[in-house]
């Protein structure tokens, strides 16, 4: 078998793979909840109950999304110039952690102050920890796939040990926690009395920014042009290692937000259970956006939404909630196959 | 306790070799995949699949060989699951192979769920025991490190023999070798570069499940939840580290493992009593990146690595 590519794929041929892709991932999960013992209608309405069925419900979907557009677009611009960061767990929490340190009353600035400051630190934080496995991807060809996921096992082991050391609450009952933020740190709330806060708004931003740098900057043109073929960017005087180096920065810089925002907007300080694995989802994030930075938003929503309902679903149901992990892993290889086969065909010999 | 006493004790020399075994399966499989081009990030969930397929086919009642053919049935069915996407297909092998890594995570904690609903603690299987070979484990030190332990870890060498001999010794092994290099060569041959690399990537990670049921079957006897714990990903880089060698990579594994069972004691000596233990824990993942720095100079990294191959074009 070979695989043709196709000049001008019709509009059937590019919505059916996506389409089957969906239908496949819910039949699986169907499948699933009933050898749980569960209706897979009530199922999937729990879920869907539990994403959007109420006011609450929704926000709180918003709220999951907002990390994961962070992660996502992290993942994203770093896919497409084929760096390969699978570190933003380890960023996430770097971002965290100097929200921390400068946000429990090191610096008693107002809000005005104190918050931007908070976000420029936190870029530059998980920026710096993307620029090693970088440098020596770019300095000596060690492969960034497996240095960023080992640093995510570092960076949380260090967190840990400053939670249980320098930075662990004294009031905190013994628990390793970070002293709360001061008020002046926190990220408001959009509207008086619902939990969702600013850092969704920075998010939307940030996707904004980021697609304005893909499409309408020289920096976007060579991440792109690196990512189709770093020796024909090479061939066209395009400087790939400093690309491949501003890239790193800007995709460790936006997964640090995340952790920022998780701080200041949620939680109001830094525990070890911060995260459950957004950096990791964030890379479930960009596939289904197929990289494209206002796409994550949508991708980051939807993600987000199978979390939250399936969490709703899990206590309703009793169906166990990685359920949601495996219809976010079959939708993830599912998808990269619809795309594929929108675009080539399938040719037997 | 002295690092010298420690590194003199038999016991000491046993754990290693009992910490390594796991790791010899699985870097034996990732090298398999990556000898013939394709990079399987599938492992870590793999392993956890592996672990539990095994514990939970002994758990209902077959025998422990049962077990271990079980979760290398079970390697090889996400291996067929990888290789069908990515070799075919074409499709990029890290994004694949982390979806296999979530899909068969969750898949094994769901039928853990589904299986053990109400369990705290779970259940104990009775775990393969030492084989302890008359003579030979009698020799100081190296005699109860190499000679008394448990099957799997006996099984676990003779995989690297028998791999070897595979990989240079017979023309599959060539071929297997070829698809890694030089993919249009094989298909000038004749040869299906397609079979070939599926091939490699399901029987690796049938491996590699096998690697992951060692945690469950050999070295305790209950499945826990995080307890592959990282030990796929160490395996990428160990690969890297034995230079896509069976033998090196064995080496490796070792050295590693060694690496592993000395932080442990010394945590417990006075010296690593005044040590945050988080230190101890961070140490093998440093050391992977370490290694991978220095053999990074060296690189003898398969030619047709990650690169799809497609009869007529590309």
């Amino acid at each position: 078998m070979r695989l043709e590519p196709i000049a001008n794929p019709s509009a059937l041929r590019t919505l059916m793979p996506p389409a089957l892709a969906i239908s496949a991932t819910v039949v699986i999960a169907s499948l699933l909840a009933m050898a749980a013992g569960a209706n897979p209608f009530a199922v999937l309405g729990e879920i869907l109950r539990g994403a959007a069925g109420s006011q609450f419900a929704l926000l709180e979907t918003l709220n999951r999304a907002t990390p994961l557009i962070f992660t996502g677009l992290a993942v994203a611009v770093a896919f497409r110039a084929k760096l390969w960061n699978i570190g933003a767990e380890a960023q996430l929490y770097a971002g965290a952690l100097v929200t921390v340190v400068l946000g429990t009353g090191a610096l008693g600035w107002s809000s005005a102050a104190l918050i931007p400051t908070l976000i420029i630190a936190s870029l530059l934080a998980g920026a710096l920890l993307l620029l090693v496995p970088a440098l020596l991807k770019v300095r000596l060809g060690v492969d960034e796939v497996v240095t960023t996921l080992l640093l995510n096992f570092i960076f949380l082991l260090f967190v840990s040990m400053l939670l249980e050391g320098p930075l662990k609450d004294p009031m905190g009952m013994g628990w390793p926690k970070s002293p709360r933020l001061i008020d002046e740190a926190r990220l408001p709330r959009i509207i008086d009395g619902l939990r969702l806060h600013w850092g969704f708004g920075i998010a939307l931003i940030a996707a904004v920014l980021v697609w304005v740098i893909q499409a309408r900057t020289t920096l976007g043109y060579e991440m792109r042009a690196v990512g189709l073929s770093r020796d024909a960017a090479k061939f066209a005087g395009i400087p790939v290692g400093l690309v491949l180096i501003k890239t790193a920065l800007l995709s460790g810089g936006l997964a640090a937000l995340a952790g920022f925002s998780e701080v200041a907007g949620l939680k109001g300080a830094l525990t070890l259970d911060l995260s459950p694995g957004f950096g990791y989802t964030g890379i479930i994030v960009a596939m289904l956006a197929l990289l494209n930075p206002l796409g994550v938003i949508a991708a980051a929503l939807f993600v987000a939404g199978i979390f939250v309902g399936a969490d709703s679903m899990s206590r309703a149901l009793d169906v166990p909630t990685y359920l949601a992990d495996i219809m976010l892993a079959t939708a993830l290889l599912l998808m990269v196959l619809a795309i594929l086969l929108t675009r080539f065909r399938v040719v037997r010999e | 306790m002295d690092i010298i006493d420690i590194l003199l004790s038999a016991s000491f020399w046993t754990a290693a070799i009992r910490i390594a075994s796991p790791l010899i399966f699985a870097v034996l499989g990732e090298l398999i995949c990556e000898r013939a081009g394709v990079l399987n990030l599938g492992i870590e969930g793999i392993m956890v699949a592996g672990a539990f397929a095994g514990w939970m086919a002994v758990y209902s009642g077959t025998d422990l060989w049962t077990g271990v053919a079980v979760a290398f049935a079970v390697g090889m069915l996400f291996g067929l699951v990888h290789s069908t996407l990515t070799v075919p297909f074409g499709l990029s092998q890290h994004v694949v192979g982390l979806g296999v890594t979530l899909l068969a995570t969750s898949l094994t904690y769901f039928a853990y769920r589904l299986f053990l609903p109400e369990v705290t603690s779970p259940p104990k299987i009775e775990a393969f025991q030492p084989l302890e070979i008359p003579f030979l484990s009698d020799i100081p030190i190296i005699g109860p490190a190499l000679f008394n332990q448990t099957p799997l870890t006996y099984l676990a060498f003779i995989s690297v023999g028998v791999v070897a001999y595979i990989l240079y010794r017979t023309p599959l092994g060539l071929a297997l070798r070829a698809a890694g290099e030089n993919p249009a060569a094989v298909a000038a041959q004749g040869l299906s570069v397609t079979a070939i690399r599926m091939g490699a990537v399901i029987a690796g990670s049938g491996l590699m499940a096998v690697g992951g049921a060692f945690l469950t079957m050999s070295a305790f006897d209950s499945f826990f939840f995080e307890m592959v714990n990282g030990r796929g990903w160490i395996c990428i880089a160990l690969v890297v580290f034995g230079a896509w060698r069976p033998g090196k990579a064995l080496l490796g594994a070792i050295l590693f493992a060694a690496f592993d069972a000395l932080q442990i004691r010394v945590q417990q000596t006075e010296v690593g009593a005044d040590i945050p233990y988080q230190i101890f824990l961070m140490m093998p993942y440093i050391l992977s990146i370490l290694a991978l720095i220095v053999m990074s100079r060296r690189a003898e990294v398969p030619a047709a690595l990650m690169v799809p191959f497609n009869k007529g074009e590309r």
